[in-house]
């Protein structure tokens, strides 16, 4: 007669009916990758294959529109960095770029300030907040046509100042001119932001600092500002990057001219894809800005988690 | 764990599941669209697909109405029209050829052809339409590529000079102009008068840079000039460095409408039709467009003035609705078939009727010559000439526009001069080519 061994029951299923703790934790587990999964496929096939492909695409030469691609190793990437209108283009998106940003948070702070004053009633400063807040409610094609309709040779901005100026079309102006659009376009992001911003600032930190004595100025640098300055730092991180890839704006009112002045990263790629049909080159530089958008993107990752 | 804690967890999980299940379902629907050719079916019918963006761009039904009759007189062939945007067709059209899943017969535009013979997806006409039975010598062009033919164009859109009548006459021109000095004169006339309008308007957009080809090339087509040497970039011969001098004479002359830089082809319509410009080169298309938008306009329909020498045919640019056939296609012989039908006399006809275009058969005649003054204008220009447009069955036809436009900004901004644009244009060109 030989004994059969018996593995003890575990107590706590005896006790309570439940699945041991270690099945319970792995069907937890289960069920929350589960619930994850759709996410996670969406995002791997969304995000993670196209950027790997395009990746691999900067490595061969004849992609896509040809079965016959090889790998080339960094061939593309001396190709495009020695292409002196890929650094032009460079030039322009940062002069675009910083410009665009420092003038949003200029004027984006100048409104919140303004409408988040005690004299202004409460219907007036949502008047006011509707009212400065319209051209983000614009898609960029809209503000471009309106844009190239009021500053043409024939517009209303040269009938009104009485002068025949070609703000788009002049190589001395055009760069400011879709800048000056694109100011226009994207402040209010900043107003609302700040706005919310402001309004969240205790009222006791400005009475503190006024029974100090400090003047209104004072309490804007040393109060307002450092209360602020979490919310300025992700704007302007956020702002960079949204901007330094502006495409639709630039393409539909200058299309990258007059000559090349208004070149931007985003045009110089479209270009190499959809007209030139190198979809290697194009790649590769789509990759230099996935490099340069990656700097911004960490120090606003790293921002958010200090702030957390 | 209660039975109903339990049966809620099961809930739970089932739910997560078949979420999963549906977004990879979904996934999958999205990654698994019908591409490919036309098919055999059993009985030995054939389907053919046709991809092209003209049927949007006709009256609804008359292009399908067209097709209904080619398959009652070939039974056994069934048309499936993939029709789309132009936008949309290229894209199409270029993904499939890398796919190799290219529809059966394509509408294609010139500016396409090299790069598709090139990956080898669309197939020599030639034999195949004499397979079909049907004489080519009857058809206007052909697209060629290394002696080839790969395009043929169906009908043509031409692009000639059209001039306001009343800002002439009060310029004091009589006539519209035949030769270069005459429009030059007159477009100095027209700007001169008291008011805004300006004589001439030339787009050089860069974002659409067709003005290039019709605003640009076709001063050196009219006047029997080329702009390639054996089918290289030949841009700084006689003919192409007279018309961009006698270009840049005009712009140093101030008689071109502002804003040129970024104008593009409806803004150089929309300056014309306000009366804001004596004359434009424009494609006929816009005649309807002109007329319902300022039905007070007087204005006239002439061929694009020549070199004041310059004696013999004169050449008009053009855009085409061109056809071709996908070298995949199982079915070329009913492809074939397809294209000599739209190629006939009686249907290139009825299509270039329908779509206010010019034939692309020499023997057809469109309706609305008879009905139309301007159009009729418009077809004995037409006829008198020759359709040149050098762009087509060029690589990157669109870059080539776009490279040589930089260069003349450049120079028209006081960068550089006419012959070292033409000359950088020629280096980049030669890079393309």
């Amino acid at each position: 007669m030989s004994l059969r061994t018996l593995t003890p029951p575990d107590p706590e299923t005896l006790v309570t009916g439940a699945l041991p703790r270690k099945r319970r934790r792995l069907r937890r587990a289960g069920e929350s990758y589960g619930f994850l999964a759709p996410t996670l496929i969406l995002l791997f096939v969304l995000m993670i294959v196209p950027i790997v492909m395009v990746i691999g695409y900067s490595f061969q030469d004849n992609v896509i529109l040809r079965s016959s691609s090889e790998f080339t190793g960094t061939a593309n990437y001396v190709t495009v960095l020695t292409d002196p209108a890929f650094w032009k283009a460079t030039g322009n998106t940062v002069f675009f770029s910083t410009v665009s940003v420092a003038v949003h948070l200029v004027l984006g702070l100048t409104f919140a300030l303004l409408l988040n004053s005690p004299l202004i009633s409460v219907t007036s400063r949502a008047v006011f907040r509707a009212l400065y807040a319209l051209p983000w409610l614009f898609t960029a094609a809209v503000i471009a046509v309106l844009w190239r309709m009021v500053l043409s040779p024939n517009g209303i901005v040269n009938f009104l100042l009485n002068t025949d100026v070609e703000w788009l079309a002049d190589p001395q102006l055009a760069l400011g001119t879709v800048t000056f659009i694109n100011i226009w376009a994207g402040y209010p992001f900043f107003m609302v932001s700040l706005l919310a911003g402001l309004q969240g600032i205790p009222q006791d930190l400005h009475e503190a600092a006024s029974i100090d004595g400090a003047s209104q100025v004072q309490r804007f640098w040393n109060v307002t500002i450092p209360q602020l300055r979490p919310i300025i730092i992700s704007l302007l991180l956020l702002d960079l990057i949204w901007t330094s890839q502006q495409f639709a704006l630039i393409w539909l009112t200058t299309g990258g001219g007059p000559i090349d002045v208004t070149e931007m990263l985003s045009t110089y790629t479209y270009k190499l894809a959809f007209a030139n049909y190198d979809f290697s080159l194009a790649a590769t530089a789509a990759v230099l800005i996935l490099l340069m958008s990656l700097v911004l993107a960490v120090l606003y990752v790293r921002h958010q988690k200090a702030r957390d | 764990m209660s039975t109903h804690r339990r049966m809620r967890h099961r809930a739970t999980l089932f739910t997560g599941i078949a979420t999963t299940a549906v977004s990879i379902l979904a996934l999958t629907a999205c990654g698994s669209g019908s591409s490919g050719s036309g098919s055999d079916a059993a009985d030995g019918d054939v389907t053919i697909e046709f991809a092209q963006w003209w049927e949007p761009e006709l009256p609804d039904g008359e292009f399908r109405a067209l097709i209904d009759t080619f398959e009652e007189e070939n039974p056994g062939i069934t048309v499936d029209l993939v029709s789309g945007p132009y936008a949309s067709t290229k894209e199409q059209l270029f993904a499939g050829a890398a796919s190799g899943t290219m529809p059966d017969v394509v509408g294609l535009d010139g500016a396409w052809v090299s790069d598709f013979a090139e990956q080898g997806v669309i197939a020599d006409l030639t034999p195949l339409l004499e397979e079909a039975g049907f004489d080519d010598s009857q058809l206007v062009s052909q697209v060629k590529v290394d002696d080839s033919t790969y395009m043929v164009p169906v009908v043509n859109f031409v692009y000639p000079m059209f001039t306001n009548d009343e800002l002439l006459a009060e310029a004091g021109v009589d006539a519209p102009p035949e030769t270069r000095s005459e429009f030059a004169d007159a477009a100095k006339s027209i700007s001169d008068l008291d008011g805004d309008a300006a004589g001439w308007v030339l787009p050089l957009s860069l974002e659409a840079p067709n003005g290039v080809q019709n605003d640009v090339m076709s001063w050196a087509w009219a006047s029997g000039g080329t702009m390639l040497d054996d089918g290289q970039p030949d841009l700084t011969n006689d003919d192409v460095t007279s018309a961009v001098e006698f270009i840049g004479g005009m712009w140093d002359d101030d008689v071109i409408a502002p804003g040129s830089f970024t104008m593009k082809e409806q803004d150089k319509v929309e300056e014309f039709t306000n009366g804001r410009v004596g004359m434009m080169i424009d494609s006929l298309a816009h005649i309807n467009l002109i007329r319902e938008s300022n039905p007070d306009l007087a204005f006239s329909i002439s061929a694009v003035p020549a070199a004041d020498d310059y004696t013999g045919e004169r050449g008009i640019p053009y855009a085409s609705w061109g056809i071709g056939i996908s070298e995949n296609s199982e079915n070329k012989d009913a492809a074939a078939k397809l294209v000599s039908f739209l190629m006939s006399e009686e249907t290139n006809s009825e299509l270039s009727t329908m779509a206010n275009a010019f034939p692309g058969n020499t023997e057809s005649v469109p309706a609305f010559v008879e009905d139309d003054d301007l159009f009729k204008d418009a077809f004995d220009i037409y006829q008198a000439g020759y359709p040149a447009n050098e762009f087509v069955g060029l690589p990157v036809a669109e870059e080539l526009m776009r490279q040589l436009g930089a260069q003349l900004q450049s120079a028209f901004d006081g960068q550089q001069s006419l012959s070292e644009a033409l000359e950088k244009a020629q280096t980049e060109w030669e890079g393309e080519f």
